[in-house]
């Protein structure tokens, strides 16, 4: 018996539940160089698998020449789209509807595209076999500008859909079209912008750029002919899914298929989708009865796997002359490179873009989306976008500060003007989303506080005059955003991806001596989900986080889910979690009730165990109340503990944020400096302080890459440009700003925790931020709209054409 | 990512290697720290047969005093440089730049002579052997000769290097105490190679310059060294109208290539500007 | 292309094997040793996950033969910490101050770190910054990185620690 009687404080630091800093668990063995990453996997008798790459963007492949490869000595075969049609894979399905070649078949529709396979005994046999095959290509004429792609002699790119004249998403407009979605009150938006005493229209384009984690994309497949089972070990964010595009592709049913994700060396949404890396290991572990390893390299990843962004976005607010916006119209033109290989959910094929109305009050809006194909890498759902939130994000605050521009209106201003107010929650916005709580009003007003804006205002001004008086050379910029995010996809009604509803789920079981081990359908790739996960189910079940296992990943044991992406996994795994604990501790609220002798209404939970309400001393804690369960359970209840439960969230959860920026910026040199980024974010239910601090400081750090000169481009004849690390802007901790972090709590009123999720803010609100503080220091020189990125070039060009260089 | 396959030599004397080099001539490279040939062989873009490694070679070490000038070992690394009390001391301009070079790990094991020798327009150090006048001793086939830095650098990737010849030492004459210097690098990030840098070195006496020498990074498809310009400022004191003219005589000789880092106009444009601010900086060392 | 034999020092170990000339160092250590801490990030030497303490000098193993590692004394992430297995300052430091999350760029920057405060025990925070710029993180945006570090150089610079009897 525990003579030590701890506080109410004690016993409640003793679980490290919900709400602490709780050091992470997955530390210990990534400190010490032992965690589980794909590559460090080795088989016995494993092979390795590398590809060989199209040289050109666009061209017919008139002869693939194998015998030099396979002569190579460990070179043991070379796959082709011919070998691949033998099993009808050299064609894939992707998540948007479309279909997608594995390995080229006929042709090639983007640079470094897979052409075919070699299977070696090792790597640098695998690359002596690469260099070995022999291509022979006719060139094509190449697409890379979008806005071309749909002009009436502009070249057919997808000779395998002609004749087609809808696709997934409805109609084509033309052969190099995809889709057109639509959203919102058309004549009403129209009649808005007729009558308005001011509007505003830019382009303001989202460049194309790359998530590029760290460890690349890569697996090992291993088909063991005697069992005919299929293990997978790979990069993904979202196995279970996996698992069953597996079957469907292989006709391997699913409880012969093991999909295992170990530690994952970061996804952001890099990690969601199927690669022909994966189908042709898979392939070639079925063909060779061995293991096949198959790890891109760096400039594979960049050039060929899920890109991001590139949304041209033709955007126009309409508003009252005092400022009030009286309507907001867009129309998207979204180049998805050679393949519609998005991911996301199947309504969606402009994922949650929706939320351009951001944080404002619009009484009318409408959207128009127009998909078309290129000659780029295929993709663009990625980069912690939580589905083109991002882009949604960058429209609307850029639209905002030009429209606090025409009005001579200070950007704050207009923002506080049109906030959602805090009554108006839950909020219908105009293009259909039910926002589930805000409070922006109190956010906005913090960050303004804490930053001292009007200061800084007034030292702005005091710079403007100061430069147009030739005293100084830098331009100061403050760059406003106010972000509500649209996350944890999502409703069944409306959510789905090929079919799968968006659940995601949680099991637990207790142990009889008081520990647990938990399951999820989610997969961390860095989010520290072994850490916060325990600290749920520590608070609602009362078992110390430390003595709760938490694993992930391996579809034969965890539960099915649909991932980690888009910000999901705290809105919906994490609902799944308490849902879970809460059957435990109902059960439990029974044993104890029948150890106490009591009903269970006598009881009421505190912290660790359930007390009888106005006997505080009658009180039977978790480990007594587990034993029991185990040896000696109510009469006509199961024995043991354990629950699962599968989520279907109600509704997506809405964080936001207030991040000002401020900026100087050399206009000889165009070398910026970011002087101050302060980032307040209300996600909710705060589960980890520490890491929800990282999430901010990573995502940040993205954004401020993205915002300042982080791109992927291709030349005219669609070599891809910005393709390594040499020349793709990752920051060091040299370039890298200190980062301020903030917070406001307004829980979601759905959520059975309250909480959000965090994990893709930084990224949706800081680059807005970024790139309004470059355009606001120029701004009084008479810009309007500057495109990003604003890398030191683009800074001085901008000042060059305003004459500012004699 | 994998290197094709060659041979690996590691000579015990610089003239073993200089031997094996002639012996294997256009399909051997010399490998110094590896930091430039590595990267290219692991893209495939070099490819040599043989690989001749120099890491074991003391007549290659080592940083002297010789009277006046400083003789620096071509396998010596940035790391050395950097840690040396006597550069430090007499070369603070070679101090300046080699910190700017790449990072950390690769100062660790990138050589001067690894810097010099290949003629990439982009490295950093080149240009800093321009304003130091600085000469080359080089080694082939028995023979030594000198090269001046100045005479080195032909075009991209062509030097005064022939395909059988090491460089196995770079003499630096001291430049005067209280010398003025400074190495200005814009860059895109740090480690990058430079969007535009500009070298300076000068002496000044009784509020007047009376020896300047420029050089330029990676505004050309070699290293620049800008004579007249340097030459137009002696006697000035580097007033407004001397900084300009300086920046408008070195920018005529800049010939960038247009790539990420800018538009040859951009480059050209900031060139200039490296240039002023490292006058002005040098200037300030000088008249401390 | 004929292998050739090799011999250095790695955690102390010596180690003698056949490598081709062309095997990178990286590939050595994770293949042919099977220390797998040391990853790799990229194709152009420029994100240091690779890096490794070799003489005393942190070297990115990527742009290495391994054959130029001959007679050298490496140590690598799973050298760092101490015999009775708790765990070094630095490993420490980057657990305290969340200087990690998805764990990939990890072993370099600690093996980074370990060098940078050798040549540095108390660098500043720009120090820091300018040490690590070879080491590229996508996940925490250096700021805790740098609280990692500078924990380990406070924990360093205090009482010298009591190595557990064996």
């Amino acid at each position: 018996m525990n003579t030590a009687v701890l506080s109410r404080e004690q016993r409640e630091a003793k679980l490290e539940g919900m709400g602490c800093k709780r050091k992470r668990v997955e530390d210990i063995r990534f400190t010490q160089g032992k965690g589980n990453y794909i590559d460090d996997l080795k088989l016995p008798g494993m092979l390795f698998g590398d590809f060989v790459r199209s040289q050109y963007a666009h061209a017919r492949i008139k002869r693939i020449d194998t015998s030099k490869a396979t002569r190579v000595p460990g070179v043991l075969a070379v796959l082709t789209a011919e070998e691949l049609k033998g099993v009808n894979l050299a064609w894939m399905p992707t998540l948007a509807g479309d279909v997608q070649m594995v390995l080229a078949d006929g042709k090639v529709l983007f640079q470094n595209q897979e052409i075919a396979f070699v299977v070696a005994e090792d790597r640098y046999a695998a690359a002596d076999g690469v260099e070995a095959v022999e291509v022979e290509y006719e060139e094509l004429p190449v697409i890379v500008d979008p806005f071309k792609s749909m002009a009436a002699d502009a070249p057919v790119l997808r000779e395998d859909l002609a004749g087609k004249t809808s696709g997934a998403h409805g109609a084509r407009k033309h052969h190099n079209h995809i889709f057109e979605w639509t959203v919102g009150d058309k004549p009403g938006t129209d009649a808005a912008f007729a009558n308005a005493e001011v509007t505003i229209k830019e382009l303001i384009s989202y460049h194309r750029t790359h998530p590029s984690p760290l460890e690349t994309c890569q697996c090992v497949a291993s088909f063991d002919k005697i069992k005919g089972e299929l293990t997978v070990y790979g990069t993904f964010q979202a196995p279970h899914v996996i698992r069953t595009v597996a079957s469907l592709l292989s006709k391997i049913p699913e409880h012969k298929i093991h999909v295992i994700a170990p530690d994952i060396g970061g996804g952001f949404g890099n990690k969601v989708g199927a690669y022909p890396g994966y189908i042709c290991a898979i392939v070639a572990s079925i063909v060779t009865g061995k293991p096949v390893k198959w790890v891109e390299d760096r400039i594979e990843n960049l050039t060929t796997t899920s890109f991001a962004r590139d949304y041209h976005m033709t955007t126009e607010i309409a508003a009252s002359r005092d400022g009030k916006v009286t309507g907001l119209r867009v129309h998207v033109l979204a180049d998805h490179g050679g393949f519609d290989a998005c991911a996301d959910p199947s309504k969606f094929p402009a994922g949650f873009f929706a939320i351009v109305t951001g944080s404002y009050d619009f009484p009318v809006a409408h959207v128009s989306v127009d998909g078309v194909y290129t000659n780029k890498a295929p993709g663009g759902v990625a980069y912690r976008c939580s589905l083109r939130v991002t882009e949604a994000a960058y429209a609307i605050e850029r639209g905002m500060d030009i429209l606090a521009q025409k009005l001579a209106m200070d950007p704050a201003e207009l923002r506080l003007k049109n906030f959602i107010r805090r009554e108006q929650f839950p909020y219908r916005s105009a293009l259909g989303w039910e926002y589930d709580s805000g409070d922006y009003h109190t956010a906005m007003q913090k960050a303004l506080q804490v930053v001292g804006y009007e200061a800084l205002r007034t030292e702005q001004a005091a710079k403007r005059e100061a430069f147009k008086r030739g005293e100084t050379r830098e331009v100061m910029g403050i760059g406003l955003c106010f972000f509500t995010e649209i996350v944890g996809a999502g409703p069944s009604k409306n959510c789905d991806v090929l079919g799968l509803a968006m659940f995601d789920s949680c099991e637990i079981r207790v142990h009889p001596t008081g520990s647990a081990i938990a399951r999820m359908g989610s997969k961390s790739q860095g989010q520290g989900h072994e850490t916060t996960y325990a600290q749920i189910v520590a608070s609602e079940i009362g078992i110390p986080a430390d003595d709760i296992m938490v694993e992930e990943g391996n579809t034969d044991t965890a539960p099915y889910g649909i991932g980690t992406f888009g910000s999901r996994s705290t809105p919906v795994a994490g609902a799944a979690i308490a849902m879970a604990a809460r059957k435990i501790r109902n059960k439990a609220q029974m044993i104890a009730a029948y150890l106490l002798e009591v009903h269970e209404s006598d009881l009421e939970w505190d912290i660790d165990g359930f007390r009888v309400k106005g006997l505080p001393e009658k009180f039977k804690g978790m480990k007594e109340i587990v034993w029991a369960a185990y040896h000696s359970p109510p009469p006509g209840m199961e024995p043991g503990l354990e629950a699962v439960s599968y989520y279907d969230p109600p509704n997506m959860t809405y964080p936001f944020g207030a991040y000002v920026c401020v900026m100087d910026i050399d206009v000889d040199t165009g070398v910026y400096k970011v002087r101050r980024f302060y980032a307040l974010d209300d996600c909710g239910t705060r589960i980890n302080p520490m890491i929800i601090e990282g999430q901010v400081h990573g995502g940040l750090t993205e954004a401020f890459a993205i915002a300042m000169g982080q791109e992927i481009r291709y030349d005219e004849i669609g070599n891809v440009i910005g393709g390594s690390f040499q020349d793709f802007f990752l920051p060091t901790a040299v370039e890298t700003p200190k980062w301020e972090t903030d917070h406001t709590v307004t829980p979601s009123p759905h959520h059975p925790i309250g909480a959000k999720g965090v994990g893709e803010s930084p990224n949706v609100g800081g680059v807005p931020a970024f790139s309004n503080a470059v355009n606001d220091a120029f701004s009084f020189l008479g810009t309007r709209h500057i495109q990003m990125p604003h890398d030191h070039w683009r800074n001085w060009s901008v000042a060059h054409k305003l004459g500012l260089h004699e | 990512m994998i290197p094709g396959s060659f041979s690996y030599h590691r000579p015990k004397s610089v003239a073993e290697a200089a031997g094996l080099l002639a012996q294997h001539a256009d399909n051997a490279r010399v490998l110094a720290g590896g930091q430039s040939l590595i990267p290219l062989m692991k893209l495939r873009l070099a490819a040599p047969d043989h690989l001749i490694d120099l890491a074991q070679l003391a007549e290659l070490k080592g940083i002297e005093r010789k009277a006046h000038a400083l003789s620096i070992g071509a396998m010596t690394t940035q790391h050395e440089l950097i840690t040396s009390a006597l550069v430090a001391e007499t070369l603070p301009i070679v101090r300046e730049s080699s910190l700017l070079v790449a990072d950390p790990q690769v100062r660790y094991v990138g050589t001067l002579g690894g810097n010099l020798a290949n003629g990439d327009p982009g490295n950093d150090m080149p240009a800093i052997m321009l304003c130091l006048d600085a000469t080359f001793r080089v080694l082939g086939r028995d023979v030594e000769r000198t090269v001046k830095a100045r005479d080195f650098y032909k075009g991209t990737y062509v030097t005064a290097l022939e395909e059988h010849e090491i460089l196995t030492r770079i003499e630096i004459p001291i430049p005067p105490g209280g010398h003025g210097f400074a190495y200005e690098k814009l860059k895109r990030k740090i480690g990058d190679y430079a969007t535009a840098a500009a070298g300076v070195l000068l002496t000044a006496q009784g509020g007047k310059i009376t020896s300047c020498a420029i050089g330029l990074s990676n505004l050309g498809d070699t290293p620049l060294y800008a004579e007249a310009a340097g030459a137009a400022l002696v006697g000035s004191a580097l007033d407004a109208a001397a900084l300009a003219a300086a920046s408008k005589a070195t920018r005529a000789i800049m010939a960038p290539a247009a790539d990420t880092r800018g538009s040859v106009e951009y480059r050209t444009y900031v060139g200039g500007v490296m240039v002023e601010r490292a006058l002005k900086r040098a200037w300030a060392r000088a008249t401390n | 292309m004929p292998k050739e034999k090799v011999k250095m020092t790695v955690n102390g170990r010596e180690i003698e094997a056949l490598v081709e000339p062309r095997t990178l160092l990286i590939h050595f250590l994770r293949e042919e040793l099977n220390l797998t801490g040391a990853h790799i990030g990229c194709d152009t030497t420029h994100c240091g996950a690779c890096t490794v303490d070799l003489d005393s000098k942190s070297v990115k193993s990527c742009t290495m033969f391994a054959l130029q590692a001959e007679g050298a004394s490496l140590t690598t992430i799973e050298g760092m910490a101490y015999a009775d297995g708790s765990l070094s300052a630095l490993q420490e430091g980057f657990r305290m101050e969340h200087g990690l999350q998805c764990g990939f760029c990890t072993p370099g920057m600690i093996m980074r770190a370990h060098r940078l405060l050798k040549e540095n025990p108390n660098p500043s925070d720009e120090e820091i910054r300018f040490g690590i710029s070879g080491n590229l993180c996508r996940c925490t945006g250096y700021q805790n990185i740098v609280k990692a570090i500078q924990y380990a150089a406070a924990k360093l610079s205090g009482p010298p620690r009591k190595e557990a009897a064996q």
